[in-house]
């Protein structure tokens, strides 16, 4: 049987390792290469990487610290974070990223997902939304919008019919972030990661608002995800990865237990 | 010198980051005498079968595959790697190396609830021992990434099974060839010990 995965989302400014508050505050907290390896040898499934280096001539940074985890950790991890072309995709994959992520530009530009799948297979191209509640109206039958720009800019974009999209256009996973519950530590958005992975058949990771174990068993059982992203429980040491797997564990959850 | 084989299917990078870890030498070659003068080969391999099976064919590495194995050398396949040494694939309807004899099908579950490809961390029941395997019980886990599965013909040639709604080979073997559908440079510490295992094993079983 498959075992649900924790997954451990870094941001990384610069090469530091970052952690935002609703995509408003952001603070360095340390070195992202050393934290990626520390959680692989306690027993993380998988890593992803968001660059959220505001200037271009900086991105190349991301390559090194890129390189330099995939010399050490030896899991799949994905990188986000100003992908646009085929180009930025493929110097991630060569630098040892296993998957892009593809967030904003995908939106502006859905083809960006085709042209992804097509050139390093749908199964490396996962599609991050960040969305956030809103008012039911005809454009967003849902309830719920595609947000982009870090939450700042609210598209006219239904999440369900651009998840549906995004797996048409050949995404081999979907991120299903809440900028309503990011960073909140409040527990996930379990009726919307629900509502999006009963609607697709690819994996989805749930993503937003963790902060506590109990967090995590809701949307993986409730929430239907297939995955959960951690950032912050485990960045400040509250929590670690064999902790959070054990306790799952001991609630009846599929987790990867042994991997020492 | 272990010769990782270049056929244009999935990040070769990967592979050789892990053996050079693991302290194995090892290069990335698409050159078929490079191939036959290895001393162990690597094919791994993420993509479809029908374009894999087309550039091995295009590049002469099919046949260089065939008479590597005939030497009796050690072979390990890799995700896609592991479903091109059987006769035939599905996808494609490609006729493969034909090293070990049986099929890839692809995943037709009565579950609707399981996705496919079949993405994440899941278990393998080791069905009969193997040098490779000398550091891996059943119920380890390891990472897969796939939409089709081996069916070897003959059951001695099945040396792993994986439970996805059904039953399936995860690790096969026929004499110098051994063959995961799982990706083991991306399966943490248990991944990496098949792998330092195929870096000193002579290819008898």
């Amino acid at each position: 049987m498959l075992s649900k995965r924790i997954i451990a989302c870094l941001d990384v400014r610069e090469g530091q390792l970052a952690k935002s508050v609703k995509f408003v505050d952001t603070r360095d907290i340390g070195d992202p290469i050393a934290k990626a390896k520390e959680y692989y040898e306690d027993g993380l499934d998988e890593l992803v990487f968001y660059d959220i280096t505001a200037s271009s001539d900086k991105r190349d940074i991301m390559l090194d610290v890129v390189e330099a985890v995939a010399e050490q950790v030896y899991i799949p991890f994905s990188v986000g974070g100003g992908i646009r072309t085929v180009e930025d995709a493929n110097k991630l994959l060569w630098a040892g990223a296993e998957k892009i992520n593809v967030n904003s530009a995908a939106v502006l530009r859905p083809e960006l997902i085709s042209e992804c799948a097509y050139a390093i297979g749908n199964q490396n191209v996962v599609l991050s939304m960040d969305i956030k509640q809103v008012e039911v109206s005809d454009t967003i039958p849902s309830g719920y919008e595609v947000v982009i720009n870090g939450g700042r800019t609210p598209m006219g974009l239904d999440a369900l019919a651009w998840a549906l999209q995004g797996e048409a256009l050949g995404a081999g996973e979907l991120v299903v972030n809440s900028i309503d519950a990011d960073g909140t530590k409040a527990g996930y958005e379990i009726n919307l990661t629900r509502m999006i992975a009963e609607a697709v058949s690819i994996p989805v990771i749930a993503s937003g608002g963790a902060g506590k174990p109990e967090h995590l068993l809701a949307v993986l059982t409730e929430g239907k995800a297939d995955a959960a992203l951690v950032a912050s429980m485990l960045h400040f040491g509250e929590y670690t990865v064999s902790g959070l797997k054990q306790w799952l564990h001991e609630h009846g959850v599929k987790v990867r237990l042994k991997y020492a | 010198m272990l010769v990782i084989v270049d056929y244009d299917a999935g990040n070769l990078r990967s592979v050789l980051r892990a053996c050079e870890h693991e302290g194995i030498p090892a290069c990335i070659s698409a050159d078929p005498q490079e191939i036959m003068d290895a001393d162990r080969l690597i094919f791994p391999g993420v993509g479809s079968a029908e374009s894999a099976v087309d550039t091995l064919h295009a590049r002469g590495l099919d046949k260089a595959m065939r008479d590597f194995f005939a030497t009796g050398k050690p072979m390990l396949g890799i995700c896609l790697g592991s479903q091109i040494v059987l006769q035939k694939s599905e996808e494609g309807h490609r006729d493969c190396l034909g090293l070990v004899e049986g099929v890839v099908e692809k995943f037709d579950l009565a579950d609707k609830a399981l996705k496919v490809p079949h993405i994440g961390w899941n278990e393998v029941e080791i069905i009969r021992p193997h040098p490779l395997l000398s550091r891996v019980e059943s119920g380890d886990e390891f990472y897969f990434v796939h939409s089709y599965f081996t069916r070897p013909a003959n059951a001695e040639d099945v040396y792993g099974v994986t439970d996805y709604g059904d039953r399936f080979c995860s690790m096969l073997g026929h004499k110098n060839l051994f063959a995961t559908q799982f990706h083991l440079e991306k399966s943490g510490k248990k991944g990496l010990s098949i792998l330092a295992e195929f870096g000193v094993w002579d290819g008898c079983v």
